[in-house]
């Protein structure tokens, strides 16, 4: 990946190393998830590369069901990030269940399905 | 303000085959017995056929395998995949090209052999990259969260999504074509197993076999064929996002803007719809659809299906056949939203025919709430 170029490669690479990096438009000043190569808000094409502030809230959420003896229930969701974007996740740390929309949720860059990945947990506090 | 494509074309066949299941058939095989179906319908060959309309799940050009298995040559050929809502999406280009010239008779045709081939539902599309690390059961996880949301906003309840269910059955049960016949309750529907919170299973579709034909001409000729046509009135798409994290408001569908044109082409208003069709791919997609198709008003739905309203006897007749929910579903299930709403118009529907129906509305869903497409259709007095 040293030589990522695309949107996806370099989102990629930064998490591969720990970083959760969201693209914003230079022309209007919105973040976009996912990244691409213009900004889906003013067609823009100039898009700079920010560090995720990490703070958002559930906006929706359910709870796969899933046998016990294939891994048991699991949390997926959409969160908002406080930049205003949104991205499927799932929080951890605590039941699936008790997951309720627009409980305040921090990132952290975990794994899932074997790949880095962005993952929250409940907010503290 | 109507548009200079009302009422052009005229639905004039529609056919089906192996509903519910296709013991030993190919979705192909499907495919082909559904057009043999509608054409016969209709009293026309196979040979007559110069346009086709069609796409499937199992493949990436299925409509030149179509065209193949059924050994034509169409002038004109559209095979838009926008999912589940591509075949009421079919009726715009079918009418554009049959009203252009470009084909004489069009042909919309699906099939499906899901059920017996693999039980579940089988798709050549790949799960979106920023969505599969969190493995998303697809497509329930999508919808489930659009429940939640709206239950979160507006207070719907999990009653009120499961009567949903309740009335499906009640139609299917009075339809010899419809897969699941037996009794439902608003218990059994809160009591069986969950899914993906807050839906549980009988709040999902079925997994079904089954494939369905359309055969439409222009309007002009619509009158010399075996049985009374139903002309297409209006018609209008609109989509908002392919991913479920890509959704702007989990409880406003672009069935909004889809259903607002359709209904200004059409000329006519909610308040005239006699029979609704709605795609119901879960329970709470026929809330969603009544209320951003004008039949209620947003956060309302949830009272509107309350309690046996839509079902036989109600106030509103939705999903006449028992919808996606009770008659069939085979991994789309668009072109049954059409065939059933022309059947009301026709005056042929297999289960509860609904006397002198002049106005029917038919509702395409696609993707994840992605995809929307609504269709009015009308008997020749709507003319």
């Amino acid at each position: 990946m040293q030589d990522a170029k695309g949107p996806d490669q370099l989102f990629q690479r930064a998490l591969a190393e720990g970083e959760i990096l969201l693209p914003k438009c230079d022309d209007c000043g919105a973040y976009h998830f996912f990244p691409r190569v213009l900004c889906p808000h003013c067609h823009g094409t100039a898009i700079s590369w920010k560090q995720a502030g990490g703070k958002g809230r559930v906006h929706t959420t359910t709870v796969v069901r899933r046998k016990p003896e294939r891994g048991g229930d699991y949390n997926v969701c959409v969160v908002e990030l406080d930049e205003g974007v949104r991205m499927m996740s799932r929080v951890e740390g605590i039941a699936p269940g008790e997951v309720v929309i627009d409980m305040p949720v921090t990132a952290f860059v975990g794994e899932a399905e074997g790949v880095p990945a962005v993952l929250f947990k409940p907010s503290e506090g | 303000m109507t548009t200079e494509l009302r009422g052009k074309s005229a639905i004039v066949g529609t056919g089906h085959a192996g509903l519910g299941e296709a013991h030993g058939l190919t979705a192909y095989d499907v495919m082909a017995q559904s057009a043999l179906a509608a054409l016969g319908d209709a009293g026309l060959k196979l040979s007559d056929v110069d346009g086709l309309f069609c796409t499937m799940m199992e493949d990436s050009m299925p409509a030149l395998m179509a065209a193949e298995y059924l050994g034509i040559q169409p002038r004109f050929i559209d095979g838009t995949m926008s999912g589940g809502s591509s075949f009421v999406n079919y009726l715009t280009s079918a009418t554009m090209a049959l009203d252009a010239g470009l084909c004489d008779v069009a042909l919309i045709v699906y099939g499906s052999n899901q059920r017996t081939a693999s039980g579940r539902l089988v798709t050549a599309s790949r799960p979106p990259a920023y969505e599969a690390p969190y493995n998303p059961r697809y497509p329930i996880s999508a919808y489930a969260m659009a429940a939640a949301r709206h239950m979160h906003e507006y207070g719907t309840t999990r009653e009120q999504l499961a009567d949903v269910a309740v009335a499906a059955r009640a139609w299917a049960q009075r339809n010899p074509e419809a897969f699941e016949r037996g009794p439902l309750t608003r218990e059994d529907v809160l009591g069986s197993r969950m899914v993906g919170d807050p839906l549980t299973v009988r709040d999902c579709c079925l997994v079904t076999d089954g494939g369905g034909a359309i055969v439409m001409v222009r309007a002009d000729r619509a009158r010399d064929f075996p049985k009374a046509p139903a002309y297409v009135l209006g018609s209008a798409a609109a989509s908002s996002h392919r991913q479920i994290s890509q959704m702007k408001d989990f409880t406003v569908t672009a069935a909004r803007d889809s259903g607002a044109r359709a209904f200004a082409a059409a000329g006519v208003t909610p308040a005239d719809i006699q029979a609704v069709e709605l795609y119901d791919a879960f329970t709470i997609n026929t809330i969603l659809f009544l209320e951003d198709l004008g039949f209620c008003a947003k956060g309302e739905g949830g009272a509107f299906v309350e309690g046996g309203r839509i079902a036989p006897g109600g106030v509103l007749p939705v999903n006449t056949n028992g919808g996606g929910l009770s008659c069939v579903h085979p991994g789309m299930y668009g072109i049954f939203t059409v065939i059933e709403a022309a059947r009301q118009i026709r005056g042929d529907a297999p289960g509860i025919q609904l006397k002198d129906i002049d106005l029917a509305l038919a509702h395409g869903n696609g993707g994840v709430l992605s995809s929307q497409v609504t269709a009015i259709l009308g008997s020749q007095n709507t003319l």
